[in-house]
C-alpha cells in the first residue's frame, strides 16, 4: 500500500455496521485521496454492500462516521452530492425511456446542464450507437448496465462507489470499464468498489480492504452454495 | 431547487404518458364504481340526488388509493428512488414533485369526469360546480397523504392492503368536507364552510406530509 501523497478527501473513522443484529465490521478505519482506488473484497453476506451505502449515505452508521473533505456527510449533503456518484445493484434505469431521455433525466436530478451531443458521445463509447432509441425495456441486462455507466460517466463526479460495476458485463465492456476506471484514477477521482472478478489496474494506487470475517481467503469469495 | 422540482415532475409525467394504461385504469375504475350505483340501487332521481356525493367522494378516494402503492415501488425496484435520493437537492422536493405528477396524472382526470358522473346522479348544476370545486382541493390532500403513506409502506411485503388501512382514515375529513359542501349546497345552508376546512386541511397535508414522506423514505431505503 502506499502512503498517500496527498489529503485524503474521503475517510472513515471508526465505523461499525449491524444487520438484523449480526455484526457485520466494526472499527473500520481508512482514507482515500486523490487517485486511489479502494478494492472492496469479502464473501457473500460480509458487508460489501452495507459499507457503501454507508459511504453513499443512504443509510447511517450506528457507530462512528464518513466524513468528505472533513466534514461528515449528512452535513455536507450539497457538496457530498454534486461530487459523488454511486452505481448499486440495480441500474437507476427506467424501462420507459430510451438511454439517451434516462441519461438527460438523472442529470437534471443532480442539476447539471445536459448536453445531448455529450450523452450520445458517451452512448456510443460504451458500445450502445445501435440502441440509442429503443426504450430500455428492449436492451439487455449488459446493455442497461452500460447506460448506468453512461450516467456515471456524465455525472462528472470526483469519487465513483461503484458495487458490482462488472456484473453482466462482457469481456469487452469489461475492459472498458478497467479503462474507465484508470482514467478516472489518473484524472485525480477516487474511487471505491467491490467486485469479485480480477481488475486488471496496471499503474494504479490501489487499497485492499477485507470485509467481514477474517478467515474467507482472498479471491475464493464465489458461491458456496 | 425548482429546476429538480421540474425535473421529477417532467419526468414522471412522461413515464405516465408512456404508460397510459395505469392511469385509464384508474379513471375507468372511477366511472365505473359511480356507474354502479344508479343501477344497483334503482333510478329514483331523489335517492340518487341525496347519495351522488357521498359516493362520488368515495370513488374518488379510492380510485386514488389504487394507484399510491406504486408511486415510488417501480422507482424502488429499479434503482432509480436512490439515485433521486442520492441529489444533492432536498428530498422534500422530490416527494412534492412526485406527488404533484400523481395528482396530475390521477386526480386530474376525476375533475374532468366529476361533471358528466354528476349528471348521473341527478345533480344540479351549482352541486356539480361545487363538486368539482372540492375535488379540485381535495384530491392534491389525497395525493399528498397518499405519498406519506406509500413512503412508509415502501417496500413492505403485502405493502399494499397496509398503506390502504393506514391511509384510508386519514382521507375521511376530506371525505366528510368534500361531500358536505355538496350537501351543503344542495340543502340551501351553503358550501363556504365545508369548503373553507377542506382548504385549511389541504394547507395542513401541503405543509406536514412531504416532511414525513421524506423521513420515511429514508428510513425505507436503508
Amino acid at each position: 500500500m502506499t502512503a498517500p501523497l496527498l489529503a485524503p478527501l474521503l475517510s472513515v473513522h471508526d465505523l461499525a455496521c449491524e444487520r438484523s443484529e449480526r455484526l457485520l465490521f466494526k472499527r473500520m478505519n481508512f482514507t482515500l485521496a486523490s487517485g486511489q482506488l479502494l478494492l472492496v473484497q469479502g464473501g457473500n453476506g460480509q458487508g460489501k454492500t452495507s459499507l457503501l451505502r454507508l459511504l453513499t449515505g443512504l443509510s447511517r452508521p450506528d457507530t462512528g462516521e464518513v466524513r468528505w473533505r472533513d466534514s461528515q456527510i449528512a452535513r455536507c449533503r450539497d457538496t457530498y452530492y454534486q461530487e459523488m456518484a454511486y452505481l448499486g445493484h440495480t441500474n437507476g434505469i427506467k424501462d420507459e425511456l430510451n438511454p439517451v431521455e434516462n441519461l438527460r433525466f438523472n442529470d437534471g436530478l443532480h442539476s447539471r446542464a445536459f448536453e445531448t451531443d455529450q450523452a450520445v458521445a458517451t452512448l456510443k463509447r460504451l458500445g450502445l450507437s445501435r440502441c440509442l432509441d429503443l426504450p430500455c425495456r428492449a436492451l439487455s441486462f449488459g446493455q442497461r448496465r452500460r447506460v448506468a455507466l453512461s450516467a456515471l460517466l456524465l455525472a462528472n463526479a470526483k469519487l465513483w462507489i461503484l458495487d458490482e460495476p462488472l456484473t453482466g458485463l462482457d469481456a469487452h465492456a469489461v475492459a472498458l470499464v478497467e479503462g474507465l476506471i484508470r482514467n478516472h484514477l489518473h484524472a485525480g477521482g477516487l474511487v471505491v468498489a467491490t467486485t469479485h472478478q480480477a481488475l486488471n489496474l496496471e499503474g494504479v494506487s490501489v487499497q485492499h480492504l477485507l470485509v467481514g470475517d477474517v478467515a474467507t481467503p482472498e479471491g475464493t469469495s464465489g458461491e458456496t452454495h | 431547487m425548482g429546476h429538480f422540482f421540474l425535473n421529477v415532475l417532467r419526468r414522471d409525467l412522461t413515464l405516465a404518458a408512456r404508460r397510459r394504461g395505469d392511469w385509464l385504469t384508474a379513471l375507468f375504475f372511477f366511472v365505473m364504481v359511480t356507474s354502479l350505483f344508479p343501477l344497483g340501487v334503482g333510478p329514483e332521481p331523489e335517492l340518487l340526488k341525496r347519495i351522488g356525493p357521498g359516493v362520488l367522494w368515495v370513488a374518488a378516494t379510492l380510485a386514488s388509493l389504487l394507484s399510491l402503492s406504486r408511486l415510488f415501488e417501480d422507482d424502488h425496484r429499479d434503482g432509480s428512488l436512490e439515485q433521486m435520493v442520492l441529489s444533492p437537492a432536498s428530498t422534500v422536493l422530490l416527494v412534492l414533485g412526485k406527488a404533484m405528477a400523481h395528482w396530475l396524472v390521477y386526480g386530474m382526470p376525476l375533475l374532468l369526469m366529476a361533471p358528466v358522473l354528476g349528471i348521473q346522479f341527478n345533480l344540479p348544476w351549482d352541486a356539480i360546480a361545487v363538486l368539482v370545486f372540492s375535488l379540485l382541493l381535495g384530491t392534491p390532500i389525497l395525493s399528498l397523504l397518499g405519498a406519506a403513506g406509500a413512503a412508509l409502506t415502501l417496500g413492505l411485503r403485502g405493502g399494499g392492503v397496509l398503506l390502504t388501512l393506514l391511509i384510508l382514515p386519514l382521507y375521511t375529513p376530506a371525505l366528510i368536507f368534500g361531500a358536505g359542501a355538496v350537501d351543503g349546497v344542495m340543502a340551501g345552508t351553503g358550501a363556504e364552510a365545508h369548503l373553507s376546512l377542506l382548504g385549511a386541511f389541504l394547507l395542513v397535508s401541503f405543509l406536514v406530509a412531504p416532511w414525513i414522506a421524506a423521513a420515511s423514505l429514508r428510513v425505507s431505503l436503508e
